[in-house]
């Protein structure tokens, strides 16, 4: 299944930020869902603001136009007040992209388990992303920073539990 | 040299001073003279010099000595000089710094320059020959039987003006009798005067066929004032407000913001309801033809246009580039017409925009950022330059 490009991508004016304030929240609103969903489709969790230049998203060779630097920070910086982004430094070059907020994440995970009836079992964290009764799930094959955090946003919620174990941590549900 | 004659440097009664220059050494034929270097003066009689230092040492020349004169440009170390030739010097002739000279002409070297304004004077001076002019006293004849009476004062002027008046006077009820021949006239009087007279008066004759237009309206056809009227106005504002007229400061604006409230209407219309200030400025400038306006003055008189309610207003756009438009030129109107262009052709530069719309590049682009500032335009900024897309976000 081929990425669906939004209608935005191939009118020129999406590339240069816009100076009205109103027409620009809706530049930045169109931005952010692309990239959220350009990374999405292409399972991204970290970006590098200089690769992310030349990647498709922000360059359509197509009309010839690209995002600047300084529109792309502006983007991010978007993405980051939206809470689906964080910076992994300071010069603010490499960041995590998270399409889903762990707390959505912890709920996926958290439904899963209930819908199969395993409340109050433990789990390894290898054996929910990458475990056998997984396969199929939307969580499967997710990064681990990204897993430990939904299962802290769960734990906070108090319905999980992460707990150390010999060869890593495990997590109980309740 | 033998010509000048030792002076206590008073002018006479009747004599006037026209020009003074400081920086003159004196030349006896090609030879310096033996005096430093003075100033020279011009009177309506004389020329006199005066030593710069010593202030005692003076010596004059009548003007009607002089045969002719010439100017001498300046070279490498050397100043402008005035060459003037003179007749030989009267046998009566007090005496002076030179008893004999070989020589038949003297020459004004000028260290400080100024000669050609001083070269000028003193051709005027020639022309004018107010040596000649007999003090007016008792001694001349007044009355019907002198004839011309010799215009003095502010009664002369006044008498003058009068003359004047009655024979533009004149000339209009005759051409009123046949408007074509009125157009010959006065196309005859304007040439005349514009080669003899000064612009002012030029200005003043145009204003007085005018009021007399205004009075007889009834007698001739709306048609035929109109393009009586086209013809003045071709040749200038009738009747330019000027600070002679009006002072300075606030009223004079005012009067000038009422003129130019006039004098637009028409242009502004034509135009589409939009000019920048240049082109007002020049367009004013050229009707006033001689009594032209400082920016300064234009931009002010362009201010009190809301003050006085004219139809007219002054608009600064975010840029900084001010424009006059008519009153009744709205915006929405303006932007729902770049709105209507762009969506038209797709996308537009300003460049694309001003040649579809007949406008100057500035206004044009002005019309599309304002559009895009109301959120109906977004820019593609680009190497290929600024364009306007309709807002499709």
């Amino acid at each position: 299944m081929s990425f669906e490009w939004p209608w935005q991508y191939s009118f020129p004016p999406f590339f240069t930020l816009q100076p009205n304030v109103d027409t620009r929240q809706k530049q930045l609103a169109a931005w952010c869902s692309l990239a959220l969903s350009y990374c999405r489709h292409h399972r991204l969790y970290t970006l590098d603001v200089m690769e992310a230049q030349e990647s498709p998203v922000f360059n359509n060779k197509k009309i010839e136009r690209k995002l600047s630097m300084e529109a792309i920070q502006v983007v991010f910086e978007e993405l980051r007040k939206k809470g689906n982004l964080e910076w992994l430094d300071k010069n603010k070059s490499r960041c995590l992209v998270m399409w889903r907020r762990p707390e959505e994440w912890g709920k996926l995970i958290y439904q899963w388990v209930s819908k199969n009836g395993m409340n109050n079992s433990v789990f390894t964290l290898y054996e929910l992303s990458n475990g056998d009764d997984t396969q199929g799930e939307d969580f499967h094959g997710l990064e681990e920073w990204m897993l430990l955090r939904s299962l802290q946003a769960l734990q906070t919620d108090g319905k999980a539990e992460i707990i150390s174990m010999d060869d890593g941590k495990g997590v109980k549900f309740f | 040299m033998d010509r000048f004659s030792w002076s206590n440097g008073l002018l006479e009664i009747n004599e006037t001073l026209v020009i003074q220059q400081r920086g003159v050494r004196l030349y006896d034929g090609d030879d310096k003279a033996k005096m430093d270097v003075g100033a020279v003066l011009l009177s309506t009689h004389r020329l006199i010099w005066r030593d710069v230092k010593n202030q005692e040492c003076c010596i004059s020349m009548p003007l009607s000595l002089i045969i002719f004169f010439e100017e001498q440009a300046a070279g490498i170390g050397k100043s402008a000089k005035i060459v003037i030739h003179l007749h030989p010097a009267a046998a009566n002739k007090e005496p002076g710094p030179y008893q004999n000279s070989k020589y038949s002409y003297i020459k004004l070297s000028f260290k400080e320059h100024g000669q050609i304004e001083f070269y000028r004077r003193l051709t005027e001076e020639m022309t004018r020959r107010r040596w000649e002019e007999k003090p007016v006293s008792q001694t001349s004849p007044v009355g019907p039987q002198a004839g011309r009476t010799r215009a003095v004062g502010i009664v002369g002027i006044e008498r003058k003006i009068e003359e004047r008046r009655k024979e533009t006077d004149k000339n209009i009820s005759e051409a009123f009798e046949d408007l074509s021949k009125l157009m010959e006239k006065v196309s005859l009087v304007f040439t005349k005067w514009c080669f003899n007279q000064q612009a002012k008066e030029m200005v003043e004759v145009s204003r007085s066929i005018a009021n007399k237009i205004k009075d007889k309206q009834g007698d001739i056809s709306e048609d035929e004032t109109i393009r009586f009227k086209s013809y003045l106005l071709s040749m200038g504002i009738a009747n330019p407000v000027t600070r002679e007229t009006h002072g300075s400061g606030t009223h004079y604006h005012l009067q000038l913001a009422k003129q130019l409230g006039d004098m637009l209407q028409a242009p502004l219309e034509e135009r589409g309801g939009m000019m920048s200030l240049t082109e007002v400025y020049c367009l004013v400038n050229r009707a006033r033809g001689m009594e032209l306006l400082s920016p300064e003055d234009l931009v002010n008189a362009c201010k009190m246009f809301e003050s006085l309610k004219l139809p007219l207003r002054l608009r600064v756009f975010d840029s900084g580039v001010m424009v006059v438009q008519l009153q009744s030129h709205s915006e929405e109107e303006m932007i729902a017409s770049a709105l209507d262009s762009v969506t038209d052709k797709g996308s537009l530069t300003a460049e694309e925009f001003a040649k579809l719309l007949g406008l100057s590049v500035l206004l044009s682009k002005e019309r599309l950022l304002l559009a895009e500032k109301m959120g109906h335009l977004c820019r593609d900024d680009s190497v290929e330059g600024l364009r306007f897309y309709p807002n499709l976000f």
